[in-house]
């Protein structure tokens, strides 16, 4: 049905996406690339002139860098590996025969719609507090001492933080997946002797798989450019130790004013973010169809 | 769902699922208890629930602090504009890639989510200079035109997944019962579409409603919306707790009901297509 002058209206068609698209990325991608070669500091506007590769150095030479690389990782990997396993579990419990599923439900999708801000202030002075936390209140409660998770946790803090705002969807894109699974195909596994773990294991668990997939694509989009949970909690500190890349860039450009340099921390973090999307781009793809 | 199950199995599931929901929401709850309590009863030790002392004032007090209504109504403008937006570009190109597909589509779309990929931050200080340059700066259509670009591969992929399928034999049975393109378009592919066209709109709503980077980092008075709003009261100490969580309770309520009604479009809808 698709005849010659049906693909060009198509292709005419799909053209405004593409170019807007294309524009918004290419554009400000051009001007962090040309920045990231020159001496652009905000307080020393009278200096200027080709930085050749010292922004980029001076990147690869900090010790923060390393660190920074690290702490993404640690939070990308550290939100999935959370949000992937409680979220199977708790679609698992959910997906019994429960009374009031509905309104389970709505509960369990609630930190989904909190902003992250909001998210991050209100784990960070009503629970996370060391001394009106309600976690401090309940140390206190057993007679311990209030742990300082902002200061002696503050990748552990963040992590729990953004897996809150992430479980919600995790668990429900699993949910939905199991409830498409047969029953029937269970029963029989059960039937035939397949234990409680070996019918998770050769039953559940392969057909989770397009779902997980589903779940690890979208929430590394979204967790690689991390930055309000951590501008409201630790703002990187103490020290580094909580910083991340898209935090140090952060740094760079809106504190040290040091633009050459964020823009050189920016073209790392696209090649670092290309080289994850390749990654997961290539093993990825076949399990959605499109 | 045939399998018999006794009752007191399922009573043990149920209390046990209610438990996980509750500690899940719980934070949700702890905040708008703590938004009607006095800032004394909000730090009080040990924490207090039933016994506190319940009052409006925070909620009065924020909303003469702050001009709360300028901060919504951007928030409204922003979040819907930039959907609509993002709609009426996103849905000739879905349209076409779901029914009229190239060699290129898969890879196209690949690419469009690829964008996402580029962290803000990276970015940030071409941003903040493109829209000083152009007079965007701090205006809203400056953030329609943001957060759209930033929605709009999710809008594609969204769109595309509930387009594709609409089966392509209802077109032909419409053309053998003599439908021309226009009423072709009107009476069979619109009625078809909506469902899916309005629970895309619904989650990128929430998507800008929620967005606080460049909602933040974009704006300083005129066109600031609720994350801004929220973000200026995030220094609290000492008695500032029941304030901070009658300000957060009133930045996040919107959303919360309008995704408590549409819940079960928004998560069909995540998954782009993959998990049924």
């Amino acid at each position: 049905m698709a005849t010659q002058s049906s693909r060009a209206a198509a292709r005419l068609m799909v053209a405004p996406s593409v170019i807007v698209l294309f524009i918004w990325m290419i554009v400000p991608l051009a001007m962090t690339i040309w920045f990231s070669f020159r001496i652009y500091r905000l307080l020393s506007p009278d200096r200027t002139g080709w930085a050749g590769f010292r922004n980029y150095a001076w990147f690869f030479n900090s010790p923060d860098f390393w660190l920074a690389i690290s702490n993404t990782l640690l939070l990308v990997g550290g939100v999935l590996v959370i949000t992937i396993v409680l979220g199977v579990l708790i679609a698992l419990l959910i997906d019994q025969p429960v009374w009031g599923q509905g309104p389970l439900r709505i509960l369990v999708i609630s930190p989904f719609f909190v902003m992250p801000p909001v998210a991050a202030s209100i784990w960070e002075n009503l629970f996370l507090h060391p001394q009106n936390g309600l976690f401090a209140a309940a140390a206190i409660g057993v007679g311990a001492q209030p742990i300082l998770f902002m200061e002696s946790y503050p990748m552990a803090s963040v992590i729990l933080i953004v897996s809150w705002e992430w479980l919600p969807f995790a668990t429900l894109i699993l949910l939905t997946a199991l409830q498409s699974l047969s029953s029937e195909q269970l029963e029989a596994a059960e039937m035939d002797g397949a234990s409680a773990v070996n019918r998770f294991r050769y039953i559940v668990l392969p057909h989770l798989i397009r779902a997980i997939t589903v779940v690890v694509l979208i929430q590394t989009i979204f967790l690689l450019g991390i930055f309000g949970e951590i501008f409201t909690t630790t703002q990187g500190g103490p020290g580094s130790a909580s910083t991340t890349l898209p935090y140090m860039i952060y740094k760079q450009a809106v504190i040290a004013k040091d633009i050459g340099r964020a823009a050189a921390g920016g073209i790392i973090a696209v090649i670092l973010a290309n080289i994850v999307a390749y990654f997961l781009m290539r093993s990825m793809g076949k399990h959605l169809d499109a | 769902m045939a399998r018999k199950v006794s009752t007191r199995r399922k009573l043990a599931f149920t209390a046990a699922a209610w438990a996980v929901a509750l500690i899940i929401f719980f934070p949700v709850l702890w905040t708008i208890l703590t938004s009607f309590k006095t800032e004394a009863s909000a730090v009080a030790s040990p924490p207090e629930f039933l016994g506190a002392d319940w009052t409006l004032e925070n909620y009065v007090e924020v909303w003469g602090r702050s001009d709360y209504p300028r901060f919504f109504w951007n928030s409204v403008v922003i979040s819907v504009g930039s959907t609509l937006l993002g709609l009426l570009i996103a849905i000739p190109a879905a349209w076409s890639m779901a029914f009229v597909p190239g060699k290129r589509t898969k890879d196209l779309l690949m690419w469009m989510l690829s964008t996402k990929m580029m962290p803000a931050a990276a970015v940030l200080i071409p941003m903040y200079l493109l829209f000083q340059w152009t007079g965007l700066f701090d205006t809203r259509i400056g953030l329609v035109l943001a957060l759209m670009l930033m929605n709009l591969p999710v809008i594609v992929w969204m769109l595309y997944t509930y387009f594709k399928e609409i089966p392509g034999e209802i077109l032909e049975a419409a053309r053998m019962d003599g439908a021309n393109l226009r009423n072709e378009i009107i009476y069979v592919l619109t009625p078809m579409a909506i469902p899916g066209i309005a629970s895309t709109m619904l989650l990128n709503i929430i998507l800008a409603w929620n967005e606080a980077f460049w909602t933040i980092t974009l704006t300083t008075v005129d066109a600031a919306p609720l994350s801004a709003f929220i973000a200026s009261f995030s220094a609290p100490q000492g008695l500032f707790y029941a304030k901070l969580s009658a300000a957060s309770t009133m930045a996040i309520a919107p959303i919360l009901i309008l995704g408590w009604f549409s819940q079960k479009q928004l998560v069909r809808g995540l998954t782009f297509g993959a998990v049924k």
